[in-house]
């Protein structure tokens, strides 16, 4: 779950990393006003929303008057950003986060991640702040500094300083930085956090490191224990359908095809949705009912997939283990029945109980097409949703 | 042989009187799986399925002799469940559990690597030895004792690798699903090494998906450790950038964890690729015949 910058520093605020100060608003008097409150000559209003990349994509602009806060903020508000991190669409500005402005003297790159190969938290550090890490990667990889923490030992005073030193780090600024980078481990310990990021970290003319931006992941398995930062979660940032799919148990993610698949299994999802492209098709969502599905949960998931207009074809791959191939039956039936969908549908059955499942697709008398195997199901439901495109 | 467990396997059940649990012991049992006892902390003393139950892994390992646990605790203590039957010095420990917060994860594994215990999982289907063990939640009935190991971090995608292979005439030796979150046990690497040595193993598929990197080490691996054949499919090439797909583990990041670079390690390696996951059991018989 992301976090905005506002909520992101206000944790930061908490933990004892230093921000500047600001005050997030919904409306330009309400943008106003923050600015006059924050004092000063010289404001950042920056559009919250769920995607890196904001600079470049007008989501962050000074302002030099209370006037031009105002006019920027009326801009941003309920418009939406389209950044290299959205997709065409972009996302909605219903906040914007009016900042005080500073000198930047130095700017640096600062992130705690979860490193799955490592098996570890690691810190990745860099001279290069406020530009797009993975190019600094990608061209300058001397410029990337690691720290892997050992979790049987805990946080390393002395690699920290060998990391502050590579950064060319005066004295008082080293000690600055090793202090910030404890408080962020000890933040994201506390907030199950799965990426604490600050790009850039800079240095302002008092020689005193400040994030300038943050940027807060907490890990999903562990919402659970964190109720209170799963209040903070921005609906308005997720995928509508995407969403309700979470709430019925489904994972759900959209795509730009037109060939719905509903299947059990996140990985078998996966390799309907590949199956689907090697035939010469489109998916239009990955979606796994999983293990356990139900009379309902089928339902619920066509009735997900028939929201999107896009759709030609749907094509039901399930693999029955636990989950019984005539209760699944018995699902696809019922949700055709009640969605009243004139769409194709194919339908591949194999496992626990497949007989009596295809038994059932026939006597229901409804028009399911029904494949034999994954390339055959593959084949079928590219060329249903040719001949429904062309028929419509 | 087979690997990592067999007919003479003692299994305990951590979380056994739970309703998971319950369900796939008793199917485990069916099996003919031997199950020695369960574990549910203030159940100790109880009889569950015909098994004793403990308060304690430590317990029921002294009074069972287990050397194998499988885990159904629910994801807010299965961390703790795996650190117990870590202390009580559990050979190997499967857990099925999805969900556990990955920072937990961390340490479990800094656990498990000062231990002599082995992990596989978690959110995992578990292993099964066709007609000798199965320790985990997969239909039985799919399985035929046979010649090809399998690895796998699906689970309905180990269930189709198993499915075609038998359907092909080869059958399992072994099928391991390692799961599919970012940080777990066992993995791919670990699984090849065990079937190059397995006399019974003859070939090997290798199920992997976007995500990480552990399919590009497991195919340098190959090239340097593995005379066997292997057949490696990999899931998500359809799948977008930044998105989770499912899996904790399934998510492309940039341009790391792509199916394309996955495949493209597996090609210069020299690892049979199949791009459609229905010519895994073909393609692996073929093999099997050069």
């Amino acid at each position: 779950m992301n976090l905005h910058e506002y909520q992101s520093k206000e944790l930061f605020c908490n933990a004892g990393i230093p921000t500047l100060e600001g005050m997030v608003a919904d409306s330009p008097q309400q943008a106003r006003k923050a600015a006059k409150q924050l004092q000063g000559d010289q404001w950042a209003v920056k559009a919250q929303v769920h995607a890196g990349g904001r600079g470049k994509a007008g989501g962050v602009k000074m302002a030099k008057s209370l006037d031009d806060v105002e006019l920027i903020a009326s801009k941003m508000l309920g418009s939406r950003l389209i950044t290299k991190q959205t997709d065409q669409m972009g996302l909605p500005i219903n906040l914007v986060y009016i900042e005080r402005g500073t000198q930047i003297i130095f700017e640096f790159y600062l992130s705690l991640v979860i490193d799955r190969t490592k098996e570890s938290w690691t810190f990745i550090a860099s001279s290069e702040g406020g530009v797009d890490i993975e190019m600094v990667a990608e061209k300058t990889p001397e410029k990337i500094n690691k720290y892997t923490i050992d979790p049987a030992i805990g946080i390393d005073t002395h690699q920290l300083s060998l990391m502050a030193e590579k950064l060319n780090l005066d004295v008082n600024l080293q000690e600055q930085f090793i202090a910030i980078t404890k408080k962020i481990f000890v933040l994201a310990k506390d907030a199950d956090a799965s990426q604490v990021e600050i790009n850039p970290l800079i240095v302002d003319q008092n020689n005193t490191f400040i994030a300038l931006d943050a940027k807060i992941v907490v890990e999903d398995n562990s919402l659970f224990r964190q109720p209170e930062l799963a209040l903070l979660k921005d609906s308005s940032q997720e995928n509508d359908i995407e969403q309700r799919a979470s709430e019925n148990g489904l994972s759900y993610v959209s795509l730009d095809g037109n060939i719905a698949c509903m299947v059990n299994g996140a990985g078998l999802a996966m390799a309907t949705m590949d199956l689907i492209k090697i035939h010469g098709g489109e998916p239009a969502n990955f979606l796994d009912v999983g293990g356990d599905a139900t009379t309902q949960r089928v339902t619920a998931a066509f009735e997900l997939i028939l929201e999107n207009r896009n759709v030609s074809a749907i094509l039901v791959n399930i693999f029955g283990g636990i989950v019984r191939c005539d209760v699944i039956a018995e699902g696809i039936i019922d949700a055709v029945k009640t969605t009243n969908s004139s769409l194709p549908i194919v339908v591949r059955l194999e496992g626990t109980n497949v007989q009596s499942g295809k038994a059932k697709l026939m006597e229901s008398g409804l028009d399911i097409i029904s494949a034999d195997d994954l390339s055959d199901a593959a084949e079928k439901v590219v060329q249903s949703a040719a001949n429904y495109r062309e028929s419509s | 042989m087979s690997i990592l467990v067999h007919r003479n396997s003692r299994i305990l059940c951590q979380g056994i009187t739970g309703k998971q649990g319950t369900f796939h012991t008793k199917q485990c049992i069916h099996y003919g799986t031997k199950i020695v006892g369960g574990v549910t902390p203030g159940k100790g003393g109880q009889e569950h399925l015909g098994v004793p139950v403990f308060d304690t892994v430590k317990e029921a390992k002294e009074q069972t002799d287990a050397d194998v646990s499988i885990i159904f605790v629910p994801a807010q203590y299965a961390a703790e469940a795996i650190v117990a039957a870590v202390d009580a010095k559990i050979e190997l420990i499967v857990c099925i559990t999805e969900g556990i917060p990955v920072q937990d994860m961390i340490n479990v594994k800094s656990n498990i690597r000062n231990s002599n215990s082995k992990l596989l999982g978690p959110n995992c289907p578990g292993i099964i030895t066709p007609e000798q063990t199965k320790i985990g939640i997969m239909p039985a009935f799919i399985h035929q004792q046979g010649s090809i190991g399998i690895i796998s971090r699906s689970g309905t995608l180990t269930y189709e690798a198993v499915y075609q292979t038998s359907k092909n005439g080869l059958g399992q030796s072994t099928c391991v699903g390692i799961g599919g979150d970012p940080i777990k046990g066992l993995n791919f690497i670990d699984c090849l090494e065990l079937f190059e040595s397995d006399d019974q193993t003859q070939g090997i598929v290798l199920v992997g998906e976007i995500g990480g990197s552990d399919e590009e080490k497991a195919a340098e691996f190959i090239k340097g450790n593995i005379t066997k054949p292997v057949v490696a499919y990999i899931a998500g090439i359809s799948a977008p950038s930044g998105k989770r797909m499912g899996h904790a583990g399934a998510i492309v990041s940039g341009k790391e964890g792509t199916a394309e670079g996955k495949y493209e390690a597996f090609r210069k390696a020299g690892v049979t690729t199949v791009e459609s996951p229905a010519l895994i059991g073909e393609t692996m018989r073929t093999l099997m015949n050069q």
